[in-house]
Protein backbone atom coordinates (compact mmCIF):
# COMPACT_ATOMS: atom_id res chain seq x y z
CA UNK A 1 0.00 0.00 0.00
CA UNK A 2 2.54 2.63 1.05
CA UNK A 3 5.22 4.09 -1.31
CA UNK A 4 9.01 4.54 -0.88
CA UNK A 5 9.94 7.21 -2.61
CA UNK A 6 8.58 9.30 -6.03
CA UNK A 7 9.34 6.61 -8.62
CA UNK A 8 6.83 4.38 -6.64
CA UNK A 9 4.48 7.16 -6.49
CA UNK A 10 4.41 8.14 -10.23
CA UNK A 11 3.86 4.22 -10.81
CA UNK A 12 1.08 4.56 -8.26
CA UNK A 13 -0.60 7.27 -9.90
CA UNK A 14 -0.15 5.66 -13.23
CA UNK A 15 -1.61 2.21 -11.91
CA UNK A 16 -4.40 4.13 -10.61
CA UNK A 17 -5.01 6.29 -12.97
CA UNK A 18 -5.21 9.12 -9.65
CA UNK A 19 -3.38 12.30 -8.75
CA UNK A 20 -0.85 12.25 -5.95
CA UNK A 21 -3.00 13.76 -4.21
CA UNK A 22 -5.77 10.98 -4.00
CA UNK A 23 -2.77 8.30 -3.59
CA UNK A 24 -1.93 10.17 -0.47
CA UNK A 25 -5.54 10.02 0.77
CA UNK A 26 -5.95 6.44 0.31
CA UNK A 27 -2.64 5.61 2.04
CA UNK A 28 -3.59 8.06 5.09
CA UNK A 29 -7.07 6.02 4.88
CA UNK A 30 -5.75 2.63 4.86
CA UNK A 31 -2.60 2.97 7.50
CA UNK A 32 -4.28 5.13 9.63
CA UNK A 33 -7.18 2.80 9.66
CA UNK A 34 -9.82 5.59 9.58
CA UNK A 35 -12.00 6.90 6.66
CA UNK A 36 -11.85 9.40 3.89
CA UNK A 37 -14.29 11.90 5.72
CA UNK A 38 -12.66 11.59 8.84
CA UNK A 39 -9.18 12.49 7.40
CA UNK A 40 -10.75 15.46 5.72
CA UNK A 41 -12.40 16.47 8.76
CA UNK A 42 -8.78 16.81 10.23
CA UNK A 43 -7.02 18.04 6.60
CA UNK A 44 -9.93 21.16 6.66
CA UNK A 45 -8.98 21.83 10.38
CA UNK A 46 -5.22 22.00 9.43
CA UNK A 47 -6.54 24.46 6.33
CA UNK A 48 -8.80 26.65 9.07
CA UNK A 49 -5.50 27.58 10.89
CA UNK A 50 -3.53 28.08 7.84
CA UNK A 51 -5.47 30.71 6.52
CA UNK A 52 -6.42 32.05 9.73
CA UNK A 53 -2.67 32.12 10.95
CA UNK A 54 -2.23 33.77 7.07
CA UNK A 55 -4.92 36.84 7.06
CA UNK A 56 -4.27 37.69 10.86
CA UNK A 57 -1.44 39.58 10.80
CA UNK A 58 -2.57 41.62 7.85
CA UNK A 59 -4.74 43.75 10.57
CA UNK A 60 -3.45 42.94 13.84
CA UNK A 61 0.26 42.29 13.40
CA UNK A 62 1.59 41.03 16.65
CA UNK A 63 5.54 41.69 18.05
CA UNK A 64 7.76 38.19 17.88
CA UNK A 65 9.03 36.69 20.97
CA UNK A 66 12.57 37.94 20.81
CA UNK A 67 11.53 41.27 19.01
CA UNK A 68 13.38 41.13 15.69
CA UNK A 69 9.98 40.88 13.52
CA UNK A 70 6.37 41.90 13.16
CA UNK A 71 4.16 44.05 11.39
CA UNK A 72 6.04 43.01 7.70
CA UNK A 73 2.77 40.96 6.31
CA UNK A 74 0.99 44.66 6.86
CA UNK A 75 3.42 46.37 4.88
CA UNK A 76 3.27 44.20 2.62
CA UNK A 77 -0.39 44.43 2.12
CA UNK A 78 -0.75 48.09 2.69
CA UNK A 79 2.60 48.26 -0.31
CA UNK A 80 -0.02 46.93 -2.37
CA UNK A 81 -3.29 47.91 -1.79
CA UNK A 82 -1.07 51.42 -2.86
CA UNK A 83 -0.50 49.15 -6.32
CA UNK A 84 2.85 49.63 -6.06
CA UNK A 85 3.60 45.92 -6.07
CA UNK A 86 5.74 44.30 -8.84
CA UNK A 87 5.29 41.45 -8.28
CA UNK A 88 2.07 39.94 -9.34
CA UNK A 89 -1.41 39.02 -7.55
CA UNK A 90 -0.03 35.60 -6.95
CA UNK A 91 3.21 36.14 -5.51
CA UNK A 92 2.81 39.27 -3.85
CA UNK A 93 -0.35 37.45 -2.44
CA UNK A 94 1.42 34.49 -1.38
CA UNK A 95 4.50 36.27 0.50
CA UNK A 96 2.48 38.17 2.50
CA UNK A 97 0.70 35.27 3.70
CA UNK A 98 3.90 33.40 4.26
CA UNK A 99 5.36 36.03 6.07
CA UNK A 100 1.94 36.56 7.73
CA UNK A 101 2.06 32.95 8.88
CA UNK A 102 5.97 33.49 10.18
CA UNK A 103 4.37 36.37 12.12
CA UNK A 104 1.52 34.70 14.24
CA UNK A 105 4.22 31.73 14.74
CA UNK A 106 6.94 34.14 16.36
CA UNK A 107 4.35 35.60 18.34
CA UNK A 108 2.87 32.20 19.70
CA UNK A 109 0.26 32.06 18.11
CA UNK A 110 -1.35 28.62 16.74
CA UNK A 111 0.34 27.91 13.26
CA UNK A 112 0.41 24.25 11.22
CA UNK A 113 4.03 23.02 10.72
CA UNK A 114 4.83 22.67 7.37
CA UNK A 115 7.11 19.97 7.29
CA UNK A 116 8.20 22.50 10.20
CA UNK A 117 7.34 25.59 12.14
CA UNK A 118 10.34 27.87 10.52
CA UNK A 119 8.95 26.50 7.04
CA UNK A 120 5.01 26.89 7.48
CA UNK A 121 4.44 29.85 5.91
CA UNK A 122 5.25 28.65 2.74
CA UNK A 123 2.44 26.17 2.00
CA UNK A 124 -0.70 28.33 2.76
CA UNK A 125 1.55 30.89 0.91
CA UNK A 126 1.03 29.92 -2.07
CA UNK A 127 -1.66 27.45 -1.94
CA UNK A 128 -4.15 30.56 -0.45
CA UNK A 129 -2.63 32.70 -3.03
CA UNK A 130 -3.62 30.34 -6.18
CA UNK A 131 -7.23 29.80 -4.39
CA UNK A 132 -8.24 34.02 -4.35
CA UNK A 133 -6.66 34.34 -8.19
CA UNK A 134 -7.97 30.98 -9.59
CA UNK A 135 -11.59 30.67 -7.34
CA UNK A 136 -10.02 27.16 -6.27
CA UNK A 137 -12.84 25.72 -3.34
CA UNK A 138 -11.87 24.57 -0.23
CA UNK A 139 -12.22 20.72 -1.51
CA UNK A 140 -10.07 21.18 -4.11
CA UNK A 141 -7.39 23.31 -1.55
CA UNK A 142 -7.00 19.72 0.22
CA UNK A 143 -6.53 17.87 -2.70
CA UNK A 144 -2.77 20.01 -2.37
CA UNK A 145 -2.47 19.93 0.96
CA UNK A 146 -2.71 16.15 0.21
CA UNK A 147 -0.12 16.50 -2.55
CA UNK A 148 1.73 18.64 -0.61
CA UNK A 149 1.97 16.00 2.29
CA UNK A 150 3.07 13.27 -0.35
CA UNK A 151 6.16 15.49 -1.32
CA UNK A 152 6.80 15.90 2.84
CA UNK A 153 6.73 12.61 3.74
CA UNK A 154 8.99 11.39 1.19
CA UNK A 155 11.27 14.32 2.61
CA UNK A 156 10.60 12.98 5.94
CA UNK A 157 11.17 9.51 5.09
CA UNK A 158 14.14 9.55 2.76
CA UNK A 159 16.14 12.59 3.88
CA UNK A 160 15.14 15.19 6.69
CA UNK A 161 12.96 18.05 7.14
CA UNK A 162 15.04 19.00 10.31
CA UNK A 163 17.19 22.35 9.90
CA UNK A 164 19.33 20.76 12.91
CA UNK A 165 20.50 17.93 10.24
CA UNK A 166 20.09 19.28 6.56
CA UNK A 167 19.93 23.33 6.78
CA UNK A 168 17.21 25.59 5.77
CA UNK A 169 17.08 23.64 2.31
CA UNK A 170 15.41 20.96 4.41
CA UNK A 171 13.06 23.38 6.10
CA UNK A 172 12.28 25.66 3.59
CA UNK A 173 13.14 24.12 0.20
CA UNK A 174 11.30 20.80 1.16
CA UNK A 175 8.06 23.20 2.19
CA UNK A 176 8.78 25.09 -1.51
CA UNK A 177 8.84 21.50 -3.05
CA UNK A 178 5.54 20.70 -1.53
CA UNK A 179 4.26 23.80 -2.37
CA UNK A 180 5.49 23.45 -5.64
CA UNK A 181 4.33 20.39 -6.33
CA UNK A 182 1.12 21.00 -4.83
CA UNK A 183 0.69 23.67 -6.86
CA UNK A 184 0.77 21.90 -10.41
CA UNK A 185 -1.47 19.82 -9.03
CA UNK A 186 -3.82 22.31 -8.60
CA UNK A 187 -3.51 24.33 -11.84
CA UNK A 188 -3.94 20.87 -13.78
CA UNK A 189 -0.99 19.61 -14.04
CA UNK A 190 0.16 15.73 -13.81
CA UNK A 191 1.83 13.87 -11.51
CA UNK A 192 5.10 13.33 -12.99
CA UNK A 193 5.10 17.62 -13.85
CA UNK A 194 4.78 17.93 -9.84
CA UNK A 195 7.66 15.91 -8.90
CA UNK A 196 9.62 17.71 -11.32
CA UNK A 197 8.66 21.11 -9.93
CA UNK A 198 9.34 19.45 -6.51
CA UNK A 199 12.90 18.30 -7.92
CA UNK A 200 13.41 22.63 -9.31
CA UNK A 201 12.90 23.89 -6.10
CA UNK A 202 15.37 21.56 -4.00
CA UNK A 203 17.73 21.82 -6.94
CA UNK A 204 17.17 25.66 -6.61
CA UNK A 205 17.94 25.94 -3.34
CA UNK A 206 20.41 23.57 -2.86
CA UNK A 207 22.90 24.56 0.06
CA UNK A 208 20.35 27.20 1.83
CA UNK A 209 21.76 27.01 5.63
CA UNK A 210 19.87 27.58 8.65
CA UNK A 211 21.58 30.33 10.57
CA UNK A 212 18.95 31.68 12.79
CA UNK A 213 19.80 34.85 14.40
CA UNK A 214 19.97 34.87 18.35
CA UNK A 215 18.82 30.72 17.96
CA UNK A 216 15.10 32.26 17.45
CA UNK A 217 12.58 30.99 14.83
CA UNK A 218 12.14 34.85 13.16
CA UNK A 219 14.79 36.48 11.22
CA UNK A 220 16.04 35.23 8.24
CA UNK A 221 13.39 32.68 8.64
CA UNK A 222 10.54 34.79 7.78
CA UNK A 223 11.72 36.67 4.74
CA UNK A 224 13.39 32.87 3.55
CA UNK A 225 9.79 31.49 3.85
CA UNK A 226 8.83 34.45 1.15
CA UNK A 227 11.84 33.52 -0.87
CA UNK A 228 10.49 29.81 -1.00
CA UNK A 229 7.23 30.74 -2.38
CA UNK A 230 8.66 32.65 -5.26
CA UNK A 231 10.78 29.52 -5.39
CA UNK A 232 7.99 27.26 -5.53
CA UNK A 233 5.84 29.66 -7.76
CA UNK A 234 9.48 29.76 -10.27
CA UNK A 235 9.55 25.56 -10.66
CA UNK A 236 5.62 25.41 -10.80
CA UNK A 237 5.28 27.39 -13.90
CA UNK A 238 9.10 26.07 -15.30
CA UNK A 239 6.90 22.26 -14.88
CA UNK A 240 3.63 23.68 -16.53
CA UNK A 241 5.08 25.15 -19.41
CA UNK A 242 6.68 21.62 -19.94
CA UNK A 243 10.11 22.13 -19.24
CA UNK A 244 11.94 19.18 -18.39
CA UNK A 245 14.00 18.49 -15.46
CA UNK A 246 16.72 16.49 -15.75
CA UNK A 247 17.23 15.04 -12.53
CA UNK A 248 14.42 12.93 -10.85
CA UNK A 249 13.15 13.82 -7.83
CA UNK A 250 14.18 11.20 -5.93
CA UNK A 251 17.84 12.04 -6.88
CA UNK A 252 17.62 15.44 -5.81
CA UNK A 253 16.23 14.62 -2.23
CA UNK A 254 19.20 11.96 -1.83
CA UNK A 255 21.43 14.99 -2.92
CA UNK A 256 19.94 18.01 -0.84
CA UNK A 257 20.36 15.31 1.85
CA UNK A 258 23.99 14.58 1.20
CA UNK A 259 24.75 18.67 0.72
CA UNK A 260 22.93 19.11 4.20
CA UNK A 261 24.78 16.40 6.43
CA UNK A 262 28.17 18.13 5.10
CA UNK A 263 27.03 21.73 6.27
CA UNK A 264 29.51 22.20 8.95
CA UNK A 265 27.72 22.28 12.25
CA UNK A 266 27.95 26.28 12.77
CA UNK A 267 25.47 26.32 9.69
CA UNK A 268 22.91 24.30 10.81
CA UNK A 269 20.38 25.69 13.31
CA UNK A 270 23.26 26.22 16.04
CA UNK A 271 23.32 29.86 15.66
CA UNK A 272 27.35 30.24 15.02
CA UNK A 273 26.98 31.03 11.30
CA UNK A 274 25.84 32.67 8.80
CA UNK A 275 23.18 35.66 9.07
CA UNK A 276 23.42 34.78 13.12
CA UNK A 277 27.57 35.40 13.18
CA UNK A 278 26.87 38.53 11.41
CA UNK A 279 27.67 41.66 13.38
CA UNK A 280 24.99 43.82 12.92
CA UNK A 281 22.83 40.51 13.97
CA UNK A 282 24.98 39.69 17.04
CA UNK A 283 24.11 43.51 18.21
CA UNK A 284 20.81 43.41 17.33
CA UNK A 285 20.26 40.47 19.67
CA UNK A 286 22.01 41.55 22.84
CA UNK A 287 18.81 43.21 23.22
CA UNK A 288 17.13 39.56 22.20
CA UNK A 289 15.66 37.23 25.43
CA UNK B 1 2.17 5.94 15.35
CA UNK B 2 4.31 3.12 13.12
CA UNK B 3 3.92 5.03 9.93
CA UNK B 4 4.60 8.99 8.76
CA UNK B 5 0.83 10.28 8.66
CA UNK B 6 -0.05 13.37 6.84
CA UNK B 7 -0.48 14.88 9.23
CA UNK B 8 3.01 14.31 11.01
CA UNK B 9 4.17 16.56 7.82
CA UNK B 10 1.01 18.96 8.02
CA UNK B 11 1.38 19.04 11.50
CA UNK B 12 1.57 19.40 14.60
CA UNK B 13 -1.35 22.31 14.29
CA UNK B 14 0.40 24.09 17.39
CA UNK B 15 1.37 27.51 18.79
CA UNK B 16 4.30 28.31 17.94
CA UNK B 17 7.22 29.01 17.40
CA UNK B 18 9.19 25.94 17.39
CA UNK B 19 8.07 22.71 16.75
CA UNK B 20 10.92 21.29 18.50
CA UNK B 21 11.11 23.90 21.33
CA UNK B 22 7.20 25.00 22.05
CA UNK B 23 4.84 21.68 20.93
CA UNK B 24 7.80 19.25 22.49
CA UNK B 25 8.33 20.99 25.01
CA UNK B 26 4.18 20.94 25.85
CA UNK B 27 4.09 17.14 24.68
CA UNK B 28 6.81 16.03 27.51
CA UNK B 29 5.43 17.36 30.01
CA UNK B 30 2.18 16.55 29.48
CA UNK B 31 3.28 12.77 29.49
CA UNK B 32 5.23 13.32 32.63
CA UNK B 33 2.04 14.76 33.97
CA UNK B 34 0.25 12.02 33.54
CA UNK B 35 2.85 10.03 35.52
CA UNK B 36 1.39 11.17 38.76
CA UNK B 37 -1.64 11.63 40.54
CA UNK B 38 -3.23 14.43 40.72
CA UNK B 39 -3.23 17.13 41.58
CA UNK B 40 0.26 18.30 40.68
CA UNK B 41 1.31 21.09 43.18
CA UNK B 42 4.48 21.57 42.51
CA UNK B 43 6.66 21.33 39.19
CA UNK B 44 10.92 22.47 38.92
CA UNK B 45 11.94 22.30 35.31
CA UNK B 46 16.00 21.91 34.66
CA UNK B 47 16.70 22.55 30.90
CA UNK B 48 19.78 21.57 29.27
CA UNK B 49 21.34 21.86 25.77
CA UNK B 50 19.42 24.42 23.15
CA UNK B 51 16.41 24.06 25.87
CA UNK B 52 18.77 26.03 28.45
CA UNK B 53 20.26 28.61 25.73
CA UNK B 54 17.07 29.71 24.29
CA UNK B 55 14.31 28.63 26.24
CA UNK B 56 12.75 32.08 26.76
CA UNK B 57 12.66 33.23 23.25
CA UNK B 58 11.14 29.87 21.98
CA UNK B 59 8.18 29.98 25.27
CA UNK B 60 9.75 26.86 26.01
CA UNK B 61 9.06 27.48 29.21
CA UNK B 62 5.09 28.19 29.09
CA UNK B 63 4.90 25.36 27.27
CA UNK B 64 6.23 23.16 29.76
CA UNK B 65 4.24 24.38 31.76
CA UNK B 66 1.59 24.35 29.87
CA UNK B 67 1.86 20.39 29.08
CA UNK B 68 1.45 20.04 33.37
CA UNK B 69 -1.51 22.11 32.94
CA UNK B 70 -2.70 19.12 30.28
CA UNK B 71 -3.01 21.47 27.51
CA UNK B 72 -2.36 20.14 24.20
CA UNK B 73 0.67 21.78 21.55
CA UNK B 74 -2.53 23.55 19.94
CA UNK B 75 -3.97 25.36 22.98
CA UNK B 76 -3.65 28.78 22.83
CA UNK B 77 -3.71 29.06 26.81
CA UNK B 78 -0.09 27.69 26.68
CA UNK B 79 0.56 31.67 26.19
CA UNK B 80 -0.77 32.45 29.67
CA UNK B 81 0.72 29.33 31.46
CA UNK B 82 2.47 31.25 33.99
CA UNK B 83 -0.71 33.15 35.21
CA UNK B 84 -2.87 30.35 35.21
CA UNK B 85 -0.79 27.93 36.69
CA UNK B 86 -0.85 30.77 39.84
CA UNK B 87 -4.32 30.72 39.61
CA UNK B 88 -4.67 27.00 39.97
CA UNK B 89 -1.86 27.12 42.90
CA UNK B 90 0.56 25.34 41.15
CA UNK B 91 4.28 26.83 41.84
CA UNK B 92 6.85 26.29 39.34
CA UNK B 93 10.54 27.13 39.01
CA UNK B 94 12.99 26.86 35.50
CA UNK B 95 16.55 26.14 36.02
CA UNK B 96 18.65 26.42 32.75
CA UNK B 97 21.84 24.15 33.11
CA UNK B 98 24.26 24.96 30.06
CA UNK B 99 27.18 22.96 31.70
CA UNK B 100 25.86 19.60 31.83
CA UNK B 101 27.20 18.25 28.14
CA UNK B 102 26.10 14.56 28.02
CA UNK B 103 22.14 14.75 27.09
CA UNK B 104 20.38 15.14 23.79
CA UNK B 105 20.15 19.17 22.77
CA UNK B 106 16.65 19.83 23.57
CA UNK B 107 16.24 17.83 26.94
CA UNK B 108 14.34 18.88 29.82
CA UNK B 109 14.18 16.98 33.85
CA UNK B 110 10.74 17.39 35.17
CA UNK B 111 10.79 17.31 38.73
CA UNK B 112 6.70 16.87 40.09
CA UNK B 113 5.06 17.15 43.46
CA UNK B 114 1.73 15.97 44.27
CA UNK B 115 -0.96 17.29 46.72
CA UNK B 116 -0.23 13.78 48.30
CA UNK B 117 3.12 14.48 48.69
CA UNK B 118 4.42 11.65 46.42
CA UNK B 119 7.40 12.89 44.06
CA UNK B 120 8.93 12.01 40.77
CA UNK B 121 11.37 13.04 38.66
CA UNK B 122 11.07 12.96 34.58
CA UNK B 123 13.31 13.21 31.91
CA UNK B 124 12.01 14.51 28.32
CA UNK B 125 13.76 14.79 24.71
CA UNK B 126 12.18 16.73 22.70
CA UNK B 127 13.40 14.92 18.58
CA UNK B 128 11.71 17.72 16.39
CA UNK B 129 8.38 18.15 14.67
CA UNK B 130 6.29 17.48 18.26
CA UNK B 131 7.73 14.66 18.36
CA UNK B 132 9.27 13.49 21.83
CA UNK B 133 10.04 10.68 24.21
CA UNK B 134 10.35 10.29 27.90
CA UNK B 135 14.21 8.80 28.62
CA UNK B 136 14.62 8.96 32.37
CA UNK B 137 11.60 8.14 35.61
CA UNK B 138 13.22 8.57 39.05
CA UNK B 139 16.53 8.41 37.63
CA UNK B 140 16.27 4.91 35.94
CA UNK B 141 16.79 4.95 31.95
CA UNK B 142 13.51 4.09 30.01
CA UNK B 143 12.62 4.52 26.66
CA UNK B 144 8.35 5.42 25.12
CA UNK B 145 7.19 8.38 23.29
CA UNK B 146 3.68 8.19 24.32
CA UNK B 147 2.13 7.41 20.66
CA UNK B 148 0.35 4.52 21.74
CA UNK B 149 -1.01 3.71 24.69
CA UNK B 150 1.24 2.97 27.45
CA UNK B 151 1.60 0.94 30.52
CA UNK B 152 4.53 2.07 33.31
CA UNK B 153 4.58 -0.71 35.99
CA UNK B 154 7.09 0.25 38.76
CA UNK B 155 7.83 -3.21 40.53
CA UNK B 156 10.77 -5.21 42.48
CA UNK B 157 12.84 -7.21 40.56
CA UNK B 158 12.32 -10.41 41.40
CA UNK B 159 10.98 -13.54 39.38
CA UNK B 160 7.19 -13.86 38.66
CA UNK B 161 6.63 -10.05 37.88
CA UNK B 162 6.20 -9.80 34.38
CA UNK B 163 4.22 -13.54 34.24
CA UNK B 164 1.83 -11.31 36.54
CA UNK B 165 1.80 -8.68 34.14
CA UNK B 166 1.55 -10.68 30.71
CA UNK B 167 -0.93 -12.95 32.63
CA UNK B 168 -3.24 -9.89 33.50
CA UNK B 169 -2.95 -8.47 29.82
CA UNK B 170 -4.13 -11.69 28.40
CA UNK B 171 -6.90 -11.77 30.06
CA UNK B 172 -7.64 -8.44 29.15
CA UNK B 173 -7.02 -9.29 25.66
CA UNK B 174 -4.69 -6.78 25.19
CA UNK B 175 -2.38 -7.41 22.08
CA UNK B 176 1.51 -5.86 23.10
CA UNK B 177 3.04 -3.93 20.55
CA UNK B 178 6.15 -3.21 22.28
CA UNK B 179 7.64 -4.76 26.20
CA UNK B 180 10.50 -3.62 27.60
CA UNK B 181 12.06 -4.02 31.40
CA UNK B 182 14.74 -1.27 32.78
CA UNK B 183 15.86 -1.17 36.10
CA UNK B 184 18.29 0.36 38.40
CA UNK B 185 20.16 -2.71 39.45
CA UNK B 186 19.59 -6.89 39.86
CA UNK B 187 17.24 -7.06 42.72
CA UNK B 188 16.50 -3.28 43.22
CA UNK B 189 13.25 -1.27 41.11
CA UNK B 190 12.91 -2.20 37.85
CA UNK B 191 10.17 -0.65 35.04
CA UNK B 192 8.32 -2.85 32.87
CA UNK B 193 7.02 -0.80 30.09
CA UNK B 194 4.33 -2.09 27.77
CA UNK B 195 3.18 0.02 24.49
CA UNK B 196 -0.39 -1.39 22.94
CA UNK B 197 -2.08 -0.22 19.72
CA UNK B 198 -5.35 -0.14 21.13
CA UNK B 199 -6.79 1.82 23.86
CA UNK B 200 -5.56 0.10 27.32
CA UNK B 201 -9.28 -0.94 30.32
CA UNK B 202 -8.65 0.88 33.49
CA UNK B 203 -9.38 -1.98 35.25
CA UNK B 204 -5.57 -3.48 34.43
CA UNK B 205 -3.85 -0.69 36.84
CA UNK B 206 -5.59 -2.40 39.83
CA UNK B 207 -5.39 -5.79 39.20
CA UNK B 208 -1.66 -5.55 38.23
CA UNK B 209 -1.22 -3.82 42.12
CA UNK B 210 -2.82 -7.23 43.48
CA UNK B 211 0.79 -8.34 42.91
CA UNK B 212 2.61 -7.42 46.48
CA UNK B 213 5.80 -6.59 44.11
CA UNK B 214 4.03 -4.09 41.77
CA UNK B 215 4.49 -0.90 43.85
CA UNK B 216 2.60 1.24 41.47
CA UNK B 217 1.07 1.27 37.57
CA UNK B 218 0.94 3.98 35.60
CA UNK B 219 -1.24 4.14 32.49
CA UNK B 220 -0.93 6.69 29.70
CA UNK B 221 -3.33 6.98 26.88
CA UNK B 222 -3.00 9.23 24.09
Amino acid sequence: MDFKNGKELLERCAQEGCSISQVMLRRECVLGETSADEVKRRMMRVLEIMRESAVSPLKTPQRSMGGLIGGEAKRLSAHSAKKRDICGPVLQRAITYAMAVLEVNASMGLIVAAPTAGSSGVVPGLLLALQEQYHISDERLLDGLFNAGALGYLAMRNATVAGAVGGCQAEVGVAAAMAASAAVELMGGQPQQCLDAASTVLMNMLGLVCDPVGGLVEYPCQSRNAAGVANALVATELALSGVPQLIPFDEMLAAMYAVGRRLPAELRETALGGCAAAPSACERCRGCS
Amino acid sequence: MSFISVFDVLGPNMVGPSSSHTAGAAVIAALAGKLIAPPIKKVDFTLYGSFAKTYRGHGTDRALLGGILGFGTDDLRIRDSFQIAKERGLEFTFTPDEEEQEVHPNTADIHMQNAAGQEMTVRGVSLGGGKVKITRINGVDVDFTGEYSALIVVHKDTPGVVAHITHVLSEHNVNIAFMRLFREAKGHTAYTIIESDGTLPHAIPEQLRKNLNIRDVMLVQP
